[in-house]
């Protein structure tokens, strides 16, 4: 690896500080992407700094408020997975946590990396998107349907920090991730539902996670048939390692079929 | 002197190095520091096939601080000691490259930092040529094989059914927990040491003698604890350790040359894939007529070990069964990929896979109430029956124990209520041969030593590695019941080939069965001459083949092994018709092992054997792009979790040889023949379709599933 300066802010005014006057530097939260793509040097160009937001305390923790649940940044997959408030409000977020990599990861993990990072493959981001999440930075809220802007790439400034995901209460989500292995494995599909409002949310299908419209217009009318049918123009799949563009057209069409005639828990 | 009771064997007694992996005291290759070592990394082809052109070392980096080896650096044979003479040990200038990842160039530096840096300051120049991919478009051929029995041209037309299918098989990476590594020490008398994360020591001593020119004594090979091998440390660390010693010869100091797993899976061996074709003729009441049987085989870049896979391949191709009329007709090509090598089954998984799922599609196709089963039993060879190379099958013969005893212990099975899924089951009947193949085991002589020490212990000297399988307690479990004497007063010299005899390499299911053997004659006979000496005294047994094994190596007749151990899979499988995923749910397995030397270890190496085959049937799939592997990442190469693994249950018949150790046969390949039949018949019964090829991945499954429903809408 090559030299990085490393930062470790004293609470969030000192990171967002720190973090709009230092050139070239990176968030690091849990660290389970960075550190992997510091390792492999994929990063072009090279961080040449990092800020360590892991352990600011703004950064943590789930709780209610102003009649939404808000989790924290930094908050780790294990800590939602556990908190009461999540699996009472967002139990379809908590199904994905619980499908993210292994122990390990999980206690390390968090949100604001996940969205950070914005992988098509991530697992929490069809749920965020059919939660109508919000995502808070330090200096504004932006809804997580303007977050993804491209491949890898979203709506945030070159120095905003995330600072906390928001979602409504009471909304009813179905989660399915398709990834060949029970545990550890990366989704070759990955899709979250809610009939009311209806979202169809799907991951690993197109260069962003993305909202189906066309399906979600259907299901507004109550035509599931018209929503499994249009999900596939919806949907810009290709043909990678991991799997095939009509793998993921006929998966989804069929996971959505699924998930549709499930009736949520909540 | 009253004959002393069996004591340890049997018995499941603790592992000889169990508590220091599990408490992490045992030092692997990369735990082990040496003081002034440099660390050292590979330069890899970038291209499939070609010439190189150039090699530059960019003149604005500072290469003093860095050893650089090419082709010119080698004393001896540029040349990887195996079976040809065709892979070098480093691609020469000029020189011809037949793979992506084919070493080029090594480097060896005091710090990574410098180590990684170096390597971005290497340019090399191609001139490329075309390279050849598939199998249908290869023209150099490795070897082939071809088995006879009786004639199958002249009773063709006497079958009243005859039934064509052709297979394919995929790659397989072997995912040995520890990556390939080794460290280089130059000592006194131009001799270098090397310890190795390695499965045969004296492999890897004629490599470094070959390439280095050195003396049987200026090679010494120490084989570290090694995290696994299945086959994956059988030939390749020879290549790991040959570039760790020139990298050390030219910095004058220890260098160690430690894979990460990225380069481990993109540039060493595995699984041969292969095409193999069946044409079985039978009678309308099943009776078996004819099996005629083509094996096309990928080698790869590099013969390495492939003409012996193929061989063992084209051996168990017509299966458990006893068919008058046999041809097989076996051939090995090269590609221009990475080569592939030795991989627990060594070529029985690929022709086994094809065999067991023929019994099926005849069953099948004969109708009539006949079910896959009855057609084993009809077919299955027996006591005195003759196998496919015209060996007559004289003892421990476990075919209808373990068929049976895997009915008898399998569930009653259970539908599924969850509408989309659907739950099958399905069955296989698989042997494999113990030993070395044919004459193999005679031209080896493999040698170990029993020592009596001053001090009432007893010492083994033997060449054969422990890799997780447990070679070194039941060695001792051997020996203490040979001697008559407690376990703990028995002891295993370090595979150090400065110390040991040559017992062969730790392959092919030969080490408890041929070794172990040697190990219980060796020990007896110290135990008869300290009835008149005193220690120390020492014993030194090589094998001798008995006079009533017969091979003939032209025609490919006779005991082409001792002796076969048997295993009876049956498969519960729940195919997802959402997702097209497969989950292996449940999985019976009855082994005919001769004698359990250790139980729990017995079990525990079948286990593992059938998940390492429920991977390779269901997920562990490797795509490949411009001649390299797309899945060379963990997290792109899937290998079941713990979470995909199915119930196992296994059933140990004991169904004794008699030249084994206490009765003992091999067992450590068996256990990856069956389970990928039988999860692919099992995927037939819930579904309805067949896939006649593994990996059995969502995507094919799916596909499968999807055809069949328009094919039925269409007839509707």
């Amino acid at each position: 690896m090559h030299d990085v300066t490393y930062l470790r802010p004293t609470d969030l005014k000192d990171a967002v500080q720190l973090y709009r006057t230092t050139p070239g530097c990176r968030p690091l939260a849990g660290g389970t992407d960075l550190i992997v793509m510091l390792h492999a040097r994929t990063l072009r160009p090279p961080p040449r700094a990092v800020l360590d937001v892991w352990s600011l305390l703004e950064l943590k923790g789930v709780r209610r408020t102003q009649g939404m649940l808000e989790i924290g940044a930094a908050e780790s997959y294990t800590g939602i997975i556990r908190s009461r408030d999540a699996q009472e409000h967002v139990p379809a977020l908590v199904a994905a946590a619980r499908t993210i990599g292994a122990a390990q990861i999980q206690n390390r993990g968090t949100l604001g990396g996940n969205l950070a990072n914005a992988s098509p493959a991530g697992d929490t981001l069809p749920v965020l998107l059919a939660y109508d999440a919000v995502v808070v930075t330090d200096r504004r809220s932006i809804p997580i349907d303007q977050f993804f802007t491209g491949y890898r790439k979203t709506a945030l400034q070159a120095d905003e920090l995330i600072v906390a995901v928001r979602m409504p209460l009471g909304r009813r989500v179905v989660f399915r991730k398709v990834g060949t292995r029970a545990a550890q494995a990366i989704s070759k599909v990955v899709t979250a539902v809610s009939r009311s409002p209806a979202r169809v949310a799907i991951g690993s299908v197109a260069e962003v996670p993305l909202r189906a419209r066309r399906a979600e217009a259907a299901l507004e009318r109550g035509d599931m048939e018209g929503a499994i049918a249009a999900v596939a123009d919806d949907i810009r799949p290709i043909d990678d390692v991991r799997s095939t563009a009509a793998y993921r057209r006929t998966v989804t069409q069929n996971v959505l079929r699924e998930l549709l005639s499930v009736k949520p828990a909540l | 002197m009253c004959p002393a009771p069996v004591t340890a064997v049997g018995r499941s007694v603790p592992r000889r190095e169990g508590a220091d992996k599990v408490t992490g005291r045992a030092r692997y290759t990369d735990d082990i520091t040496v003081q002034g070592a440099w660390s050292g990394r590979t330069i890899r082809s970038t291209i499939a096939r070609g010439a190189i052109r150039s090699i530059t070392l960019d003149p604005a980096f500072d290469w003093s601080r860095v050893v650089v080896v090419t082709a010119d650096d080698i004393p001896g044979d540029n040349v990887v000691q195996l079976i040809r003479e065709d892979q070098p040990v480093l691609a020469p200038r000029g020189g011809e490259i037949k793979h992506k990842e084919e070493p080029i160039l090594l480097l060896a530096a005091s710090d990574r930092a410098t180590l990684e840096e170096a390597a971005t300051h290497v340019r090399i120049e191609y001139e490329l040529a075309n390279p050849v991919f598939e199998i249908g478009s290869a023209t150099e051929v490795f070897s082939t094989v071809e088995i006879t029995k009786g004639d199958v041209a002249s009773v063709e037309r006497t079958a009243d059914l005859v039934v064509e299918r052709e297979f394919r098989v995929g790659l397989q990476e072997q995912l040995y927990i520890e990556p390939q590594g080794a460290i280089a020490l130059p000592e006194a008398d131009g001799a270098f040491r090397v310890v190795g994360s390695l499965q045969c020591p004296y492999y890897v001593h004629r490599a470094l003698k070959r390439a280095l020119k050195l003396t049987d004594q200026q090679a010494i090979v120490v084989q570290a604890e090694t995290g696994g091998g299945f086959g994956g440390k059988e030939e390749y660390p020879s290549i790991v350790a040959v570039h760790a010693a020139l990298l050390a010869r030219k910095a004058g100091r220890p260098v160690r040359l430690i894979y990460d797993r990225h380069e481990d899976l993109a540039a060493t061996t595995k699984r041969h894939p292969g095409v193999i074709r069946h044409r079985t003729g039978v009678k309308k009441d099943g009776t078996l007529v004819f099996q005629d049987i083509e094996i096309v085989l990928d080698g790869g870049a590099y013969c390495t070990l492939t003409p012996v896979v193929l061989s063992r391949a084209a051996i168990h191709a017509a299966g458990a069964y006893s068919c008058p009329n046999v041809r097989i007709r076996a051939r090995a090509v090269a590609t221009n990929t990475p080569p592939n090598g030795a991989f627990r089954g060594f070529g029985a998984p690929q022709s086994l896979f094809a065999a067991e799922l023929m019994v099926e599609h005849v069953a099948e196709q004969l109708g009539g109430g006949v079910s896959s089963v009855d057609l084993r039993r009809k077919w299955m060879l027996r006591l005195g029956d003759t196998t496919a190379t015209g060996q007559v099958l004289t003892e421990s013969v476990g075919s209808e124990l373990v068929l049976d005893a895997a009915l008898k212990a399998a569930t009653t099975f259970q539908p599924s209520n969850i509408p989309t899924v659907r739950r099958g089951r399905g069955l296989s009947l698989v042997f494999h041969g113990s030993g070395f193949t044919g004459s193999g085991e005679k031209k080896l002589s493999g040698t170990i030593a029993m020592e009596a020490l001053a001090d009432g212990t007893f010492r083994i000297l033997t060449a054969s590695t422990e890799i997780g399988q447990g070679t070194k307690t039941i060695f001792c479990q051997l020996a203490a019941d040979a001697l008559g004497v407690p376990l703990e007063r028995v002891t295993i010299a370090p595979q150090d080939t400065s110390l040991v005899p040559d017992s062969g390499p730790t392959v092919a299911s030969r080490t408890a069965m041929i070794v172990g053997r040697l190990v219980q004659e060796a020990a007896a006979e110290i135990k008869q001459r300290l009835q008149r000496e005193r220690p120390p005294l020492r014993v030194d047994k090589s094998y001798i083949q008995p006079d009533s094994i017969h091979w003939d190596e032209a025609t490919y007749r006779g005991d082409a092994y001792p002796v076969y151990a048997w295993a009876c899979t049956i498969a519960d499988v729940d195919v997802d018709t959402t997702t097209g995923e497969v989950r292996v749910t449940d999985l019976v397995t009855a082994v005919d092992c001769g004698k359990a030397l250790h139980p729990v270890m017995a079990e525990g190496q079948i286990e593992g054997g059938c998940l390492q085959a429920v991977g390779w049937a269901t997920i562990e799939e490797i795509k490949m792009k411009d001649g390299g592997y797309q899945n060379d990442r963990l997290a792109t190469y899937l290998i079941p979790t713990a979470l995909d693994a199915p119930r196992i249950r296994t059933v140990l018949i004991e169904n004794p040889y008699s030249r084994g150790p206490f009765g003992a046969k091999g067992i450590g390949e068996l256990p990856m023949d069956g389970p990928a039949p039988a999860v692919i018949a099992a995927i037939h019964d819930a579904t309805g379709v067949w896939l006649d090829e593994v990996p059995a991945t969502p995507e094919k499954v799916l596909a499968a599933l999807n055809g069949a429903q328009r094919r039925e809408a269409a007839q509707s």
